[in-house]
Formats: structure tokens, C-alpha cells, sequence
């Protein structure tokens, strides 16, 4: 019989081998799918956790991958822990492809040259509004009516997407498409500059580990950083003390809005180089699952995007060099994430195994 | 006339997953918990819900089978919540983002496929009656199922011993705890009770009103049912009549469209959705309302040795 028995405090060591335990049994319900499914496992798992990393191209297109997730992680984190559940960062970050896009797509219809470190720093403010906007909203009815943020985030995606949907199947659509629904590929100008000639990972991630950076010292080292997390830790507590809550909430919106609208734009005017309505591939709700992994922890997020990322590739692996559907990342991504929260309890509880009598008399 | 009988009928069969659903969540509220996995849990039962239906042909094994799968995946969701102490909105959404990678994988081989031939479900006599007869009953039996299935849920929840039970738990788990009520496995039974009525839903929509498979079919219509119980203060027939009015919502876009309205089909599409924003709006504005009628323990962890 075993029994959970609380902890008299939060476990440090549990908090930090949480992930790394939830990897190992995602690891293992992965070999049995691929033994299941009839694969080679060793093979299957060398596709997930190996090839990503195997040479400067693949580190490259993790990279790529990272960067949206980080941006998103970041702001989810922020919003975790100020017991702000905003789940529709993939809403925000398709605005933000949106204003971030249409950006690009002013500057290449009306054929206006600027280089492309002058349109780098326009397209992030860009990202930024559109993302800042959607997230807006959701803040504002939070605040104003009491609605709640979960369900509003939510819905917005789905209006983000038929937004997308409706700007490239009619007004934005390229003339000379073919009648496809996507804008006219980006001027050359308004691309993200690269890091190497080349590769596809842009400078966008060096923006994001700066902001990673940035997030770090708000949140463990001032006191603004402190005010936002006693809200969602002890609301009580951070009433009594006058931390306004309203403030607690309009900041994390405005911030995590603000970094996946950042996100959204980068994967605009970088990787896709025009709209289309598949701009997003999930980062937004990928980005859930990385902030949790990466224990609400702005460092941690950066961590949990390059483990993600890696399964993202993975999965687009296992497609064409395995013939498996790219859904298994999908099932891998939930596996993982139920098995941290499952982990996680025991960063507040112990197991104890015990005779029967004893375990009842701690339940 | 004749076309406001055939959108009565397409509201009709609209909101019935929506009211399946939402009941199953409210059942799921009334004992405190709440499930964001609405959306995966109906994911995997459309797609279970489906198959079956694909391989037997018969809507009811279907419809078990959604039910069977949809409370098994509520089942591992209440032992995390309920047992293990997990965080209600994480896991919740666990399950959602699973849901969603689960049903996609397992799915592709049925994406295109098509069911044998759908019965057609008149019933004798009264779907000869003039308008009406269109409008209301040439529905699958389980529109009438639902109504049926509501009014009970209602009596349980407000009439009988078990869903004073029920709602104590809900309002206090600690006085239930204290007058003997196995909080836990009671809240256990109520969650699987609630998946396997998203598991219905989630079948009906595949197997009746799709009727075939795509990934993400449910197209957030677990999150709208999580609205529902919201919109409805937390009583079954007003989330009854709640699915009906978003049911009518989702239609009306079709039915404009059919009119030769000129709004872009995108734009219409938003619909739904913009529409749950606004009741959710209107409904929480007032906090001493939902105050009162929330049930108090909604999310809250239960343990019973502190």
C-alpha cells in the first residue's frame, strides 16, 4: 500500500529531477508505441532525441524551432505564476504574424527599400502591438467583467485563425498566386537577417535569449517581479500587502501577448517569408507544455524549447524517414506533460510504503 | 417557412453535442472539479466513436464505445486531480493537448473514410406533420435523448439524495468529509461520469453530425460547453436551452450564407466563438451571481488528512 504524506516544505531536489523522471517515462511509453507499432525503437527514439542534434543543419532548424517557443514559453511563465491562465498565446502569436506580415507585405507592395537590420527592430514592435492587442482584449474582460481568461484566450484563437484565414484568402491574397490562398513572398529587405549564410536560424534568437535574460532579472530580482508572482502564490496575502492584482494581471496579458506576437511575426517575415493560414504549426500551445517543463522558470523555458523543438523535428522525421504520422508528436507532447504533473507530486509529497493500518491512518 | 423548419432541425441537431457535453462538465462543477479536458477527452471519443461505427456499423456500439473512451481518459485526468493533487487547469489542458495528439495519430488511418449508409430517423406519423414535422421530429433519437437525459440530471441533481450528495460535495468538501462521504472516490465517479457523457458528444459529432473523421473536428466545441456551464449558472436545463441558442448561432452563419448574405464565410465562422466571449461577458459581469451559484470548491484540491 503506498500513501502520499505532504512534506513539511517543497522538495528542491524533486523540483529539478520532476522533469528529467517525466522525460525517462515518455522515453519508455515511447519505446512500447514503437514496439507496439512493430518499429525498431532504438531507431525511433535515435529520430527524436539524436538526429535533431546530429550535425550543424539539424542544430540549426532546433534553433529555428526554439525561438517561437522560448518567446511563448516566457509569457505563459509569467502568467503561470501569476495565476493568470492565459492559454490562447496561439491566438496572439497569429496576430502577431499578422501585424508583423503585413508589415512586410506594406513595405513589399509599395517597393519601399529599407535593410534589413532597419526593418528588424519595426517588425518586432510590430509582433509586439498585434500580440499586445489580442492579449489586450483578453485583459480587459478579465478586469472589466470578470470573464474569464481561459475561455477568452481560447475562443480568440480560433477568431485569430478565421482572422488569418479571411486577410490571405481575400484582401492580402497575391494577385499572382494562382489564386492560392497566401500573400506575395516578402521583399528580400524585410527578412530576418541570418546568423550564419546558409542556415535558417535567424537573429530572433538572440532576441529571445536576451528577453530570457530580461525575464530572469524581473522576475527573481526586483520587486515588480516579486509583486506579480505573491498574487498567484497567496492572493490573500498579496492583498493585504496592496500589490494591486489588476496591475499583477494587465502585465502578464500585456507581456506574454507581447512576446508570442513577437514570436508570430518572427515566424512570418523569417522561416515562411509571406502568410499563409497555416503560420503557426502549435507553437502557441507547445509553448504550454515548455513553460511547465522548464518549471515556470525563465531559464528553464529555454531548456524546454530546445527538448521540444527536438521532438517537433522528430516528428517530421519520423514521417518521411519512417512513414509514422507526424502526430506522434502530439502523443509524446501530452505523455510528457502528464508525466511532470504526475512527477511534480512529489515536490510537495512523499510516497510512503507502509503496512496497510498505517497507510489509512495517513489518509 | 420550410426554411426556418429546417434550421430549427439544424439547431436542434447543432446543440445537441454542445448540451451532452456541457452536462457532463456541469456534473463534473457541481463536485468541484474542473475538467479543461473537454476538448481532448471528446477528440478521443470521436475518433473511438468512429472507428467503431466504421467497423459495426451501428450507432449505439458507437456511441458506448465514445463513452467507454471518454471516461477512461476522464478516469486518468480524476486520479491525477483528484488523488495526486495535480494543478486542475494544468492537467486539465494536459489532457486537451494529449487529446488532440492522441486522436490525430490514432485517426489518419480513417481520415476520408466514409460510414455505411445513415438510416434516416422520421419518426412515423408526426414527421408528416406540416413545418413542424420537419422542424422537429426527423432527428437522430439521440436529440430526444438528450432532452430526456437532461431532465434527469436535473431531478438527480435537485430532487434526490445523491445530488444533495453531490452539490454538498461541491459546496464543501470538508463537511462531506466530515459526515463520512468518501469525498474522493464520489468525485472520481463524477468526473468519469462526466467524460463519458463528452465521450458521447464527441461521438455524436462523428458519427452523426460530421459524420466522418478529420483531426480536430471537435473544433473547440469542448471549450464552448466548458462556457455553458458557466452561462447557465450551473443548472441543466439552462445549459439545455444555452447549447440550443449557440446551436442556432452556428447555423444562422449557414443559413445567412444560403441567403446570398455577402459576408465572407471566415468571418461568419468566428461566429460561435465571438458569441461565447459575449455571453461569458454578460453572464460573469455581475460577480455576486456567479458568487452565488458557483459551486465553492470549483478547482479547488480536496485533501482529506490536513
Amino acid at each position: 500500500m503506498i500513501a502520499l504524506e505532504a512534506r513539511p516544505e517543497p522538495s528542491q531536489l524533486y523540483a529539478w529531477l520532476s522533469p528529467v523522471i517525466a522525460l525517462a517515462m515518455t522515453v519508455a511509453v515511447a519505446t512500447l508505441l514503437f514496439i507496439a507499432l512493430g518499429r525498431d525503437p532504438v531507431a525511433g527514439l535515435r529520430i527524436f532525441l539524436w538526429e535533431p542534434l546530429n550535425g550543424t543543419r539539424a542544430i540549426s532548424e532546433v534553433a529555428l524551432k526554439s525561438t517561437p517557443l522560448v518567446l511563448c514559453a516566457l509569457g505563459l511563465a509569467l502568467c503561470f505564476r501569476s495565476n493568470v491562465w492565459n492559454i490562447g498565446a496561439e491566438g496572439q502569436f497569429v496576430l502577431g504574424a499578422i501585424t508583423g506580415g503585413g508589415l512586410a507585405l506594406w513595405f513589399t507592395a509599395n517597393q519601399i527599400p529599407i535593410g534589413r537590420w532597419a526593418f528588424f527592430p519595426l517588425v518586432i514592435v510590430a509582433g509586439a502591438l498585434g500580440g499586445m492587442v489580442w492579449a489586450g482584449i483578453v485583459a480587459l474582460l478579465r478586469d472589466r467583467f470578470n470573464a474569464s481568461e481561459i475561455l477568452v484566450s481560447l475562443m480568440l484563437v480560433y477568431v485569430a485563425n478565421l482572422f488569418l484565414s479571411w486577410l490571405v484568402f481575400g484582401a492580402w491574397k497575391d494577385p499572382k498566386g494562382f489564386n492560392f490562398p497566401q500573400t506575395m513572398s516578402f521583399a528580400s529587405d524585410t527578412n530576418l537577417p541570418r546568423i550564419v549564410t546558409g542556415l535558417r536560424m535567424h537573429w530572433g534568437l538572440a532576441v529571445a535569449l536576451v528577453i530570457a535574460f530580461a525575464m530572469w532579472l524581473f522576475m527573481s530580482r526586483t520587486f515588480g517581479g516579486y509583486q506579480q508572482q505573491v498574487g498567484g502564490l497567496a492572493p490573500a496575502a498579496a492583498r493585504y500587502a496592496g500589490f494591486s492584482s489588476r496591475r499583477a494581471l494587465w502585465t502578464a496579458l500585456l507581456v506574454s501577448g507581447g512576446l508570442a506576437g513577437i514570436a508570430g511575426a518572427f515566424e512570418a517575415v523569417g522561416p515562411m517569408g509571406q502568410l499563409t493560414p497555416h503560420v503557426s504549426t502549435g507553437y502557441g500551445f507547445t509553448a504550454i507544455i515548455v513553460a511547465f517543463v522548464g518549471r515556470l522558470h525563465p531559464l528553464g523555458c529555454v531548456l524546454g524549447a530546445i527538448l521540444l523543438s527536438m521532438f517537433l523535428i522528430g516528428g517530421e522525421l519520423a514521417q518521411s524517414r519512417l512513414g509514422l504520422p507526424s502526430a506522434l508528436t502530439g502523443v509524446f507532447q501530452g505523455v510528457l506533460l502528464f508525466s511532470l504533473l504526475t512527477c511534480d507530486t512529489l515536490i510537495g509529497y512523499r510516497l510512503r510504503f507502509g503496512n496497510r493500518s498505517r497507510a489509512v491512518a495517513a489518509s | 417557412m420550410n426554411e426556418l423548419a429546417l434550421l430549427v432541425a439544424a439547431t436542434l441537431s447543432a446543440g445537441t453535442p454542445l448540451a451532452i457535453a456541457g452536462l457532463g462538465l456541469l456534473i463534473n462543477e457541481r463536485v468541484g472539479v474542473l475538467n479543461l479536458g473537454a476538448e481532448g477527452i471528446m477528440l478521443i471519443a470521436a475518433v473511438a466513436g468512429f472507428a467503431v461505427a466504421f467497423h459495426s456499423g451501428n450507432d449505439w456500439i458507437a456511441f458506448a464505445a465514445g463513452a467507454a473512451a471518454g471516461a477512461l481518459a476522464a478516469a486518468v485526468f480524476g486520479v491525477l486531480v483528484i488523488w495526486l493533487n495535480t494543478n486542475q487547469y494544468a492537467t486539465g489542458l494536459a489532457l486537451s493537448l494529449f487529446g488532440a495528439g492522441f486522436s490525430a495519430f490514432v485517426g489518419i488511418g480513417y481520415v476520408g473514410k466514409k460510414l455505411s449508409e445513415r438510416p434516416n430517423h422520421a419518426i412515423a406519423f408526426l414527421s408528416d406533420l406540416p413545418v413542424i414535422g420537419t422542424a422537429l421530429f426527423r432527428q437522430h433519437p439521440m436529440v430526444y435523448l438528450t432532452i430526456a437525459v437532461t431532465l434527469f440530471v436535473a431531478w438527480v441533481l435537485m430532487r434526490t439524495r445523491a445530488g444533495l450528495v453531490l452539490r454538498a460535495i461541491g459546496e464543501s468538501p470538508e463537511s462531506a468529509h466530515a459526515l463520512g462521504y468518501p469525498v474522493r472516490r464520489i468525485r472520481l465517479l463524477a468526473v468519469m461520469t462526466g467524460g463519458a457523457l463528452c465521450g458521447i458528444s464527441g461521438a455524436y459529432l462523428s458519427v452523426v453530425y460530421a459524420p466522418l473523421w478529420v483531426e480536430g473536428l471537435v473544433a473547440g466545441r469542448g471549450w464552448i460547453a466548458l462556457a455553458l456551464t458557466t452561462f447557465a449558472t450551473w443548472r441543466p436545463i439552462r445549459v439545455l436551452l444555452g447549447a440550443y441558442l449557440f446551436g442556432g448561432v452556428t447555423m444562422l452563419q449557414l443559413h445567412l450564407q444560403g441567403q446570398g448574405v455577402q459576408i465572407a464565410s471566415q468571418i461568419m465562422s468566428m461566429l460561435p466563438y465571438l458569441a461565447t466571449i459575449i455571453v461569458l461577458v454578460l453572464i460573469s459581469r455581475n460577480p455576486l451571481w456567479i458568487r452565488v451559484n458557483m459551486p465553492a470548491s470549483l478547482g479547488r484540491p480536496f485533501h482529506p488528512w490536513q
